[in-house]
């Protein structure tokens, strides 16, 4: 049992260019991290430098209270489950999860003890003969766990893990992951791009973009604070609508004091949180939509629209606000007809306050 | 084919069997001359069925020898054969495969002049430097001897870049989790790399042992007793003398051991072969 | 392409691993072929005791020799015929056995095994079918009223020395083009029968087009194959002869060398050769490079 600690921690490869431009977190003991963000980002990267595969620029990446730079990766006492798996495919099941632990000199009776304690847990009991060949998606992914599980590691790195499943599968999996952790209270970081997965799993979310940290919180209150643009659109599906502001007296309508008036560039709503209605509420917005598409996939219903003109109630110049799509989930399947003019509102609280470069979240 | 039309099947099957009439003969003449005696083959008329001296042929070339011009019995020249083909065989899939492993799976200095150096003897083929050869040979006081005819031939770009290529397919992360798992460049060699190559070194072994079986140029230069000689060379020697008193019933019983063993490597081991064969030349 | 997982502590493990090759590559390669380019510039007196320097001397000598030049134009014919003749017969089995017959296994399996033949045995059974006084051949060929001896006519020669190689030949070439056509879509065959194109219309504007790459590999192949491996077949069938009619370029560097003893002329014949795999191989790379951008 560990926390892992990262601090400034940073990667140049030897062309110059910069994959992590100085990061900091702490995982506590026992707890989920998931690093997320675009493809690209350096969460991949970051977890590799933590596993050991990577080497490290400068900072320091600390487990369990030991600066782990210079360690090798076998020493860091860590287990890594690979997108790809990387089983052994000459090996039997058995033989894929015992292999670590012989390399390690580790008494067969007390290897046998642990990956048949492994087996038993994850379900493997009766493929411990079989090749990798031989298993499923789910089965090879399972046994990637059983892997990592054996050795009893102080930390789990789990690097896309879920990706090459399909996606009924990769729910399944990811709940049982999630209880696998609970049980085991084996700190973990786990990177992925699939931001639902993200959101489902982490206890600690770090949103990461262009080799920095976004944001770094509890999965609800990102959701619900994004920090910046980049997380606003990228947590949350579909995106949250993003709107320019142009003129001072649209700022000055959102901004509750003059200095968050004059800074606030964007403005931004949760497709679910609007309302159809014809009915405007007080602080709130509304947006005159033309229907151009809908999408109804059961529970809920997608409208994409364009805006018609200005955001009213406000006193502005016609076409100061460049007509964009908007997105409005709506529950149910009852939505307007394509070409129809429609009204969303949104209450004052659902909105959200962006610096002009995005970088930045203004409370209202 | 698109179109169903027997009679283009019939053609097919027609050309096909022609095809592999004309592949087959030479060796059925071999084959047929292998069984008369030496009356009826020098006499211009031998039929083409079976006659009735195979056994003894076969018995005078194996162990007495095949001619006064080749005296060594068949017998040692197919000894001679196969240590040259296997040495050469395992000799090269040996050296090749640790370059390859140097070359893929470490950084360091001087790794592409080192490729490189090994890369261009592809374009060297013993045949454009053998007198130079033969004296480093000479000098190493190895004519005459297995290691003689074994190491010149083993040294070859093919290898290694047959072992690259395939390296270069293994998925990185079969490495960095033997690392996780606490192997070493040793252990991860032993454990993971070599049990994946296995197919790819059993294709290298099939047409190594057959390049190494038909050398020709390179036995002809360095072995000069008798007792060296590997079966290609013994089938030539016996033909050198004026062809009314070669003895051709014994040379061709003596062809047609010289085609079994890698005759027989390519027909059972036919899968290996072709994949050998294809990837060696990509 | 370059692998990014490697192992990095170990800074004498490589070098070990390496030194095996590189040892027997700078002994066996790169010694000798240096020793053929400073032997090229050099002459020995008849017993090996002394050496002069003599500049390009080796080279004006081997350009002054008429048959040097025959040489070549041997090995052009030679390589013309084989590479031609090989490829043609081995397009024209690989496309039938491409037919989707039940039993295109078994023919692939007896058409490749010649491959596995010795070049020297090859030429051996193609000797003695076509020996003037007993080969099986000779007698009908004479029945056509051809003055068959290939022991003193040089065209009879050189056919037979053809008809060996193109026959060990046929089975590479055979593989090759097989996998080649096994590889083209069957769609795109398909699309142009209803596109309205006969069998034999379609061999020549879809199938042997996209065939090109094989086709142009096979013909760098078989050069080089005719070049170098060849030589077990002339020596066995012919000796070159008669009267240097089968001598090729290969042969002369071993007959010269050999049974002249000019070491110095056989050098810088080597070189000459060397310049041609070279090239040879230069023009492979370039094609291979294409492919792979393909």
């Amino acid at each position: 049992m560990a926390n892992v600690v990262l601090r400034d921690v940073r990667k140049t490869y030897a062309g110059g260019f910069e994959a992590i431009k100085g990061i900091d977190f702490e995982v506590g003991d026992g707890q989920f991290c998931v690093l997320v963000g675009p493809s690209g980002c350096g969460k991949s990267t970051l977890l590799r430098m933590v596993a050991g595969l990577e080497t490290i620029t400068s900072g320091d990446i600390d487990i369990g209270g030991r600066i782990v730079n210079q360690i090798e990766p076998a020493d860091r006492d860590i287990a890594m489950v690979f997108q790809n798996y990387a089983l052994y495919p000459h090996m039997t099941v058995y033989n894929n999860m015992a292999y670590g632990l012989r390399n390690r000199r580790m008494p067969e009776a007390e290897i046998d003890t642990r990956v048949q304690e492994a087996a038993r847990i994850l379900e493997l009991g009766t493929m411990l003969d079989r090749k990798p060949k031989q298993l499923s998606g789910g089965q090879r992914q399972r046994v990637a766990m059983g892997r990592a599980i054996v050795r009893q590691p102080k930390v789990f790195l789990f690097d896309e893990p879920l990706s090459n499943l399909d996606a009924k599968l990769r729910i399944a999996m990811r709940v049982e992951i999630r209880k696998l952790q609970r049980r085991l209270q084996t700190t973990s970081i786990y990177v992925t791009h699939d931001q639902l997965e993200a959101m489902t799993l982490a206890d600690i979310l770090v949103v990461m973009n262009g080799g920095r940290v976004e944001q770094i919180g509890n999965p609800l209150d990102i959701y619900q604070k994004p920090a910046t643009t980049f997380v606003a659109s990228f947590i949350g599906a579909p995106p949250m609508n993003l709107m320019p502001l142009r003129s001072d007296e649209i700022r000055a309508q959102f901004a509750s004091d003059s200095r968050a008036a004059s800074e606030a560039g964007i403005l931004g709503i949760r497709p679910e949180d609007f309302v159809i209605s014809s009915e405007t509420i007080a602080g709130g917005i509304a947006l005159d939509l033309t229907v151009e598409a809908i999408e109804r996939v059961g529970a809920e219903t997608f409208i994409y629209g364009t805006r018609q003109n200005e955001i009213q109630g406000v006193a502005a110049n016609p076409g100061e606000l460049p007509p964009g799509e908007v997105i409005v989930r709506i529950p149910g399947a009852v939505a307007p007809a394509i070409g129809e003019r429609i009204k969303a509102v949104a209450p004052r609280e659902n909105l959200h306050l962006f610096s002009a470069d995005g970088r930045k979240r203004i409370d209202l | 084919m698109v179109e169903h039309r027997p009679w283009n099947d019939i053609i097919a099957y027609a050309i096909l069997t022609l095809g592999v009439f004309i592949v087959a003969f030479p060796v059925y003449v071999a084959v047929i001359a292998s069984t008369h005696d030496a009356a009826t083959v020098v006499g211009g008329r031998m039929p083409l069925s079976p006659g009735g001296h195979a056994l003894e042929n076969y018995y005078r070339a194996v162990f007495l020898g095949g001619s006064r011009t080749a005296p060594e019995p068949v017998g040692r020249l197919l000894l001679n054969s196969f240590i040259t083909a296997m040495g050469i065989a395992v000799g090269k899939i040996c050296i090749s495969i640790l370059s390859a492993y140097a070359v893929v799976y470490f950084r360091f200095p001087f790794r592409k002049t080192a490729f490189w150096i090994i890369f261009v003897t592809l374009m060297l083929p013993v045949e454009v430097r053998i007198y130079p050869t033969y004296k480093v040979v000479a000098d190493l006081r190895m004519l005459d001897t297995y290691a003689g005819l074994i190491l010149p031939l083993i040294a070859s770009a093919t290898g290694t870049l047959l072992f690259r290529q395939f390296f270069m397919t293994v998925p990185d992360e079969l490495l960095e989790a033997s690392r996780i798992d606490g192997a070493g460049p040793f252990r991860f060699f032993w454990d993971t790399l070599l049990p994946l190559s296995v197919t790819t070194i059993s294709a290298l072994f099939v047409i190594q042992f057959i390049y190494g079986w038909n050398q020709y140029l390179w036995p002809l230069l360095i072995t000069t007793q008798d007792s060296m000689q590997t079966i290609v060379i013994g089938i030539r020697k016996m033909l050198v003398t004026t062809d009314e008193l070669a003895e051709w019933q014994l040379a061709m019983a003596t062809a047609v051991l010289a085609m079994l063993p890698p005759v027989a490597v390519v027909v059972f081991m036919q899968r290996l072969f072709v994949r050998g064969l294809v990837e060696t030349e990509k | 392409m370059e692998k990014s997982a490697v192992f990095n502590g170990s800074r004498l493990l490589p070098y070990a691993l390496l030194a095996p090759q590189l040892i027997i590559t700078f002994v066996f390669f790169y010694w000798p072929a240096s020793q053929a380019v400073l032997q090229s510039f050099k002459r020995e007196d008849a017993f090996g005791l002394v050496s002069e320097f003599v500049g390009l001397e080796n080279y004006q000598a081997l350009f002054a020799q008429p048959e040097y030049y025959k040489a070549m134009l041997t090995t052009l014919v030679f390589s013309t015929l084989v590479a031609g003749l090989s490829l043609s017969i081995a397009l024209l089995f690989a496309s039938q056995a491409d037919k989707n017959l039940k039993a295109a296994p078994v023919y692939k399996t007896f058409m490749i095994w010649p491959y596995a033949v010795a070049p020297a045995v090859a030429g051996v059974l193609w000797f003695f079918i076509f020996h003037p006084s007993l080969g099986t051949l000779a007698r009908p060929l004479r029945g056509l009223g051809l003055d068959w001896n290939p022991l003193l006519d040089g065209n009879h020669a050189m056919a037979l020395v053809v008809m060996s190689a193109v026959w060990k030949q046929i089975a590479y070439n055979f593989l090759f083009f097989l996998a080649g056509l096994q590889s083209i879509p069957k769609s795109v065959i398909e699309a142009g029968a209803i596109d309205g194109a006969g069998p034999m219309r379609r061999f020549w504007t879809i199938i042997f087009p996209l065939l090109s790459p094989t086709t142009f590999f096979l013909l760098v192949v078989n050069v080089v194959y005719v070049f170098f491996d060849t030589f077990g077949i002339i020596d066995a069938v012919t000796g070159g002869g008669p009267a240097g009619a089968t001598t090729t370029m290969v042969y002369k560097v071993y007959a010269d060398g050999r049974l002249g003893g000019d070491l110095g002329g056989s050098a810088a014949q080597s070189v000459v050769l060397m310049v041609i795999v070279i090239a040879l191989t230069a023009v492979q790379f370039k094609y291979v490079e294409r492919r792979v951008q393909y």
